[in-house]
């Protein structure tokens, strides 16, 4: 079946460390995106019509178009049309955060417009300020509201990070590829096997944060009625 | 920007446009029964199936299409299943669909709420008509913007076939740049014929959202 090639040598060790570079790339984008995104959807939720014009179009344009579309816009084109070389590496985060904090704002803005009005004035009429009304009602609702959807974000994030291979940096599935070559004479059917195990290593590295959102999800879904 | 340049790229990328909607409509329908078949096993909780559909769901949802693409097509023949590219493209494509439009249909039919089968069953609906003429429609339409949500996702995924060299679009681009340089021409296409793909598919979809929504719970 072409497991045993996996056992040769340090050929595991090679697939894990392949998964790293995709993982560490998807940690670092996941951490810019949030950041900005928090902002950015915060930005939107302002009544200014400029604002709201511009974060709309980068919304649109960046949901619109696949990832794979703008890592090769981001790789190829900015090389040619502003002749600054970005390194792949360099490129697939500048790609996955812009994406990412289209996505992350959104979500943010939804929770955020999801509060009614209702909350604010109850809680100023209860004599609070501004920063304890954020502070004790808005922020732990939006909170709850949002992290599952968030912590789905990052899983959405490790799965697109595969596409990194295609612009010729080495991780898990390229480092496939090689192990396969090598040994294409002594196990011809490593490619079952090799891609098999590529197959259940994003399993395993998504499987426990997807379940970890949908049990935040039940959990603070009940417990508002 | 060269506009003669631009022009003899376009019958290459008029094809792969095709191929590539082919390619996705068909991946699409397939997610679309699979996810519908997934969603009944599950909501009728039918003994040993909604195990394996489960464990499907679990599986496609948390991999890479790019990953599950390799396995079919480069993996599976290893084994002595040998599927050809585009049919590769399609049952990936449509594997990775079933297991998302399984959890909206899912969440549809969990939505419809319990007062709507007492008040059926109350006007003596037999349990057919029952799902047929209440549950049914009424999840359906709830699970609409979640599908439509869906089947956006799925035409920008279609990107990923170059990678088991499928003339689509990207492939088309890629190739192009590797031969002629061109890259501002080549990427410029490729951007307006993705958008030209997705951008009528959330339109219509929005506006069917609408419609549906409209129609059933008033407009």
């Amino acid at each position: 079946m072409g497991f045993d090639v996996l056992l040769k040598g340090t050929n595991l060790l090679r697939l894990l460390t392949g998964l790293w570079v995709a993982l560490r790339i998807s940690l670092i984008s996941v951490l810019i995106s949030m950041a900005l995104g928090v902002v950015l959807g915060c930005l939107m939720t302002l009544d200014k019509p400029f604002i709201r014009i511009v974060s709309k179009g980068y919304l649109e344009l960046i949901r619109i178009m696949p990832q794979m579309v703008l890592l090769f816009l981001v790789y190829f084109g900015t090389t040619r049309a502003l002749g600054i070389n970005i390194s792949a590496e360099l490129s697939s985060i500048i790609v996955f955060s812009l994406w990412g904090t289209a996505e992350m704002a959104d979500l943010v803005r939804g929770a955020l417009r999801s509060i009614p009005r209702i909350q604010y004035e109850s809680s100023y009429s209860l004599g609070m300020t501004l920063s304890q009304t954020y502070r004790y009602i808005i922020i732990p609702q939006i909170i709850r509201r949002m992290l599952p959807l968030s912590i789905n974000l990052v899983t959405r994030m490790i799965k697109t990070t595969s596409l990194v291979m295609m612009i010729g940096i080495v991780e898990v599935l390229k480092v496939g590829q090689q192990i396969i070559e090598a040994n294409r004479k002594s196990s011809p059917n490593a490619a079952f096997g090799v891609f098999a195990t590529i197959f259940l290593l994003y399993f395993l590295a998504c499987w426990p944060i997807s379940l970890l959102s949908k049990s935040l999800e039940k959990k603070w879904d009940s417990s508002n009625g | 920007m060269d506009t003669q340049v631009l022009l003899s790229y376009l019958p290459r990328y008029l094809q792969a446009f095709c191929l590539t909607v082919q390619i996705g409509a068909i991946g699409i329908l397939i997610a679309f029964f699979l996810g519908m078949v997934a969603a009944f096993v599950l909501h009728f909780q039918l003994p040993i199936l909604s195990g394996i559909f489960r464990f499907y769901i679990e599986l496609f949802r948390n991999t890479p299409l790019l990953v599950q693409l390799f396995f079919i097509y480069f993996g599976l023949p290893r084994i002595g299943i040998m599927i050809p590219a585009q049919a590769c493209g399609a049952l990936g494509l449509g594997l990775l669909g079933g297991s998302y439009m399984a959890e909206s249909f899912r969440s549809g039919l969990d939505a419809v709420s319990i007062g709507q089968s007492e008040a059926a069953l109350a006007l003596g609906m037999t349990n057919r008509q029952l799902f047929g003429f209440v549950i049914f429609p009424e999840a359906f339409a709830l699970s609409i913007p979640s599908i439509v949500a869906n089947v956006i996702f799925l035409f920008k995924e279609t990107s990923v076939f170059s990678a088991i060299s499928l003339m689509d679009l990207m492939f088309t681009a890629k190739d192009l740049i590797g031969l002629y340089y061109d890259t501002t021409e080549a990427l410029f296409l490729l951007v307006i014929f993705y958008v030209i793909m997705i951008l009528p598919v959330s339109l219509i979809g929005h506006l069917i959202e609408k419609k549906t929504h409209d129609r059933i719970f008033g407009a």
